[in-house]
């Protein structure tokens, strides 16, 4: 008898059935208010997939999910829930602006890595000082992480508002960067693909969002500091045993985790606002643990998911500007769903399909696993 | 001679798995029933589908020459069969008497059902000589009384039938002996006892007739009086094993592991390790003894740099060790490997594929790959040791928790052995592990005794210690209150000096 499911099904059966099933339930939603799901369902694929414009779009919002999904996913596989990202991701985006507002006139080839460098250390920085006191104070992972987000709420607004904000200007925004600092679009590269699209924001941070995806992966499965990471998540009796340095890991984790939340400011401020603007973040952090819990923490899953996500975002927005009826509340609703189903009721399919494929393939010779 | 429980060609099936396979047990009316066999042979399989946990798939129960069918633990309670777990089902914060009348309160108001209650527990302490004190705490109970509130409570719910699912697991041999007078007695008293064991010991001395389960089948019944431990180890496992192996004798070497005046406390401060000092040298297997609890844990996972050392001296190999900084990964460089007592809090991780679980602890070592991890080196390294250890199913890339325990097991050990260690800790080396691999991994300890490596053992299993230890130190209360050789002790001994008693001056 199988006791667990195949890989496929575990890494891509499972959430297809999750998306599935809320889809199904979300249009029961948009049943009972008088529209049809068929044609909702039509326009957000058709919005999110259907031209150029609307692909460019979904791919923007899909690389700020994947940065905060990495985060959060990094984290959990050491065991820490880094409920963070949000907070992560905005001091990351303070960490850009300030290396863009100090070098204005710096040249693009210098600027703009110094600018990628201070938003990741930023971002890593906010993240590890919940990872210190718990390595210090053993304070929980979660209350702390929580608390840094209204703490780097706080602190933007003041530094948006009393130091950063624009001489004469009356909105609690940092003056535009320069034009060297400036992530590169990527329209052009597009265009040359055959499709033509303009004033998307979709810019170069998508392609870091894919490589950091790639780096995630190879520190995870591939380096020491991935095992023991990885070991300290399964099993810290055992990385105490193993003499893994437990204090150091759960800091460097963090960091890590911080750095790639911090990924997000690089897509929002320096590739398409090109300002600091005051909760720039807008949620995109909180949606990371979503994307990873979808993603099953795994890199390559978070991309999917992160896929998905931008697919409801840009698909959502469209429905609501075509369907007056459905707003933009039903668009997180649907989310909701989405996230129910793939986080809270994760497990919800397992058994039965467990069962069904002892139904359909009973015999499974490679385990001598005793009862 | 009436029978207390008959199986007739009782099948269990979980999916395609057949736990239970054509079972036929004659339990006997007022005799001790004992059934053996390895992990997985079965045997808690057919004590859940007698409790009512589990339903047979196919084949008739008898209770007492009635056909029954026993769908729930309260069906299983209704026709008079009790079941004492290895886990005892007590709440430590409620009195005896609070926790057998869990369950049968009689009323709203818990005042007359009390009494009754307590008029009853009376009369049962004194008709089976459990005498418990009604209003004591479970949580002040040792374990051994705690079982017996377990077995009262089962008989006040009017048990004549009894299970016993591994009774003496958590036992010390005294208090072992005092069950089995209980037992006897109650027996005497006309009730039936069908008891789950692996120790084929317990089944010589205590039973009337005994079953011996192999892979889901009953392979033979026997009367105890005409069988003897050979002859059920061998249907156990189907095929010959030595119990008694002969041990060359000890050439003990210089001096490698010399501990002075160790002291541990332990998380909430109470010092559980008190100024414990011995020698260990090459060539030699010490045993460290004792009730679970007493310090023998702490010493092993001092040495092995896991957990804070108050005050002492560690010297190994002729180089003193500086306490403020023991480090798992710095002892395990000095050559001092560590086969932990858990192996799934700390000596595995379930969840990686067994090549992983086989680095832990060494996955620094330049033999995995400079930088990034060479996975077809580790997967090698392991594939290589599942040869040597006979690990089965030979697939390193199979999850960890996929293994049986032995398996599990095996693959502690071949980390930790095969990397020439100087000083070799092990606790608990077969627990949960079935008795082929039991006889692999004594002979492997022996062999590396014979090797010259030395060996620090900690053991529940008395009869392991006695079998492989040169020298037995007996700890209680985390001093060391006795030393023996393995040729001048016996179980009973041991079992005083555990309890702090020591008639003999070694």
């Amino acid at each position: 008898m199988r006791r667990s499911l195949p890989i496929w099904a575990d890494v891509a059966l499972i959430p297809l059935i999750n998306v599935v099933a809320a889809f199904l339930i979300s249009g029961l939603v948009v049943l009972a208010i008088g529209e049809s799901p068929i044609e909702a369902l039509r326009l957000m694929i058709m919005g999110s997939l259907g031209s150029p414009e609307g692909l460019a779009f979904t791919l923007y919002y899909s690389t700020n999910f994947i940065f905060t999904g990495l985060s959060v996913a990094l984290a959990y596989r050491a065991g820490l829930f880094n409920i963070g990202a949000e907070g992560q991701a905005y001091l990351g985006g303070l960490g850009a602006a300030l290396v863009c507002l100090a070098l204005p006139d710096w040249p693009a080839f210098l600027l703009l890595p110094l600018a990628i460098i201070g938003a990741g250390l930023f971002g890593a920085f906010w993240a590890m000082i919940p990872g210190w006191l718990l390595a210090r104070r053993g304070s929980h992972i979660v209350i702390t992480t929580i608390m840094f987000n209204w703490i780097a709420t706080s602190l933007m607004s003041y530094l948006l508002v009393n130091v950063l904000r624009a001489p004469g200007s009356m909105q609690p925004e940092t003056r535009g960067f320069s034009a060297s600092a400036h992530l590169p679009n990527l329209d052009g590269m597009l265009t040359g693909l055959g499709l033509k699209i303009s004033n998307s924001p979709l810019n170069i941070s998508f392609l870091f969002a894919l490589i950091a995806a790639l780096y995630v992966w190879l520190v995870i499965w591939h380096t020491r500091l991935g095992y023991e990471i990885r070991t300290l998540g399964a099993n810290p009796g055992a990385a105490d045993y193993a003499g893994v340095p437990t204090a150091k890991i759960i800091v460097i984790t963090m960091g890590l985790s911080g750095l790639m939340a911090g990924g997000l400011a690089l897509n929002e401020v320096l590739g398409a606002q090109h300002r600091l603007l005051l909760d720039f973040t807008s949620g995109y952090g909180f949606v990371g643990i979503a994307v990873a819990l979808m993603g099953r923490a795994h890199p390559f899953g978070v991309v999917c998911a992160a896929l998905l996500f931008g697919i409801l975002y840009q698909g959502g927005s469209e429905l609501a500007f075509d369907q007056p009826k459905i707003t933009r509340d039903m668009i997180v609703v649907i989310q909701g769903l989405v996230v129910l189903f793939a986080g809270a009721l994760e497990g919800l399919w397992r058994r039965p399909l467990l069962a069904l494929f002892n139904l359909v393939s009973p015999h499974q010779p490679q385990t001598e696993t005793e009862r | 001679m009436q029978s207390a429980i008959e199986c007739v060609g009782v099948h269990k099936y979980f999916g395609p798995v057949h736990a239970n396979c054509d079972i036929h047990l004659n339990v006997a009316a007022g005799s001790i029933h004992g059934i053996v066999g390895e992990n997985g042979a079965g045997k808690s399989t057919l004590m859940s589908i007698l409790y009512g946990y589990y339903e047979a798939s196919a084949g008739t129960l008898r209770i007492k020459g009635q056909a029954v069918k026993i769908a729930s633990p309260a069906d299983a309670i209704r026709l008079g069969i009790g079941m004492v777990h290895q886990h005892f089902m007590l709440i430590e914060t409620f009195s005896v008497l609070e926790n057998i009348l869990l369950g049968s309160e009689g009323g709203p108001l818990l005042a007359p059902g009390r009494t009754a209650m307590r008029a009853k527990l009376t009369e049962f302490a004194d008709r089976y000589g459990l005498a418990v004190d009604p209003d004591a705490r479970i949580a002040d109970l040792g374990v051994g009384m705690r079982q017996r509130v377990e077995i009262l409570k089962a008989l006040m719910r009017g048990a004549n039938i009894l299970i016993l699912d591994e009774p003496t697991a958590v036992l010390t041999p005294d208090e072992a002996d005092s069950l089995f007078i209980m037992l006897r007695r109650l027996r005497d008293e006309g009730k039936t006892i069908l008891m789950i064991t692996h120790k084929l010991r317990e089944i010589i001395e205590l039973t009337d007739h005994v079953s011996v389960m192999r892979r889901g089948r009953m392979v033979g019944h026997f009367t105890t009086a005409q069988t003897n431990m050979d002859e059920l180890a061998k249907a156990m496992v189907g095929r010959p094993i030595a119990l008694d192996r002969h041990k060359p004798p000890c050439k003990a070497g210089r001096v490698i592991l010399d501990v002075r005046d160790l002291v541990v406390r332990n998380a909430q401060g109470k010092t559980c390790v008190d100024h414990v000092s011995f020698q260990l040298r090459e060539g030699e297997i010490i045993g460290l003894a004792g009730v679970a609890g007493n310090g023998q844990s702490e010493v092993l996972q001092a040495l092995a740099g896991m957990c804070d050392i108050e005050t002492g001296t560690i010297n190994l190999d002729g180089q003193e060790l500086d306490l403020n900084h023991m480090d798992p990964r710095r002892m395990r460089a000095k050559g001092l490997m560590h086969v932990p007592e858990d192996r799934h809090h700390h000596g595995l991780v379930m969840n990686f594929d067994a090549y992983e679980s086989a680095i832990l602890g060494f996955h620094r070592d330049a033999m995995y790959g400079r930088g990034l991890l060479d996975r077809s080196a580790m997967r090698s390294a392991l594939a290589q040791d599942m040869e040597a250890y006979d690990i089965r199913p030979r697939n390193p890339q199979l999850r960890t928790r996929n293994f049986s325990g032995g398996n599990q097991q095996k693959i502690v050990l071949s980390r930790e052995i095969e990397r020439e260690p100087k000083v070799l800790l092990i606790g608990q080396p077969t627990r949960g592990v079935d008795v082929g691999a039991i006889e692999f991994i004594h002979n492997r300890l022996l062999h590396l005794r014979e090797e010259g490596k030395a060996i620090l053992l900690v053991s529940v299993e008395l009869d392991e210690i006695i079998a492989l230890s040169d020298r037995i130190l007996v700890m209680c209360d985390g001093r060391i209150i006795g030393e023996r050789t393995g040729l001048q002790t016996d179980i009973q001994d041991l079992g005083l000096l555990m309890g702090g008693v020591n008639e003999r001056v070694a």
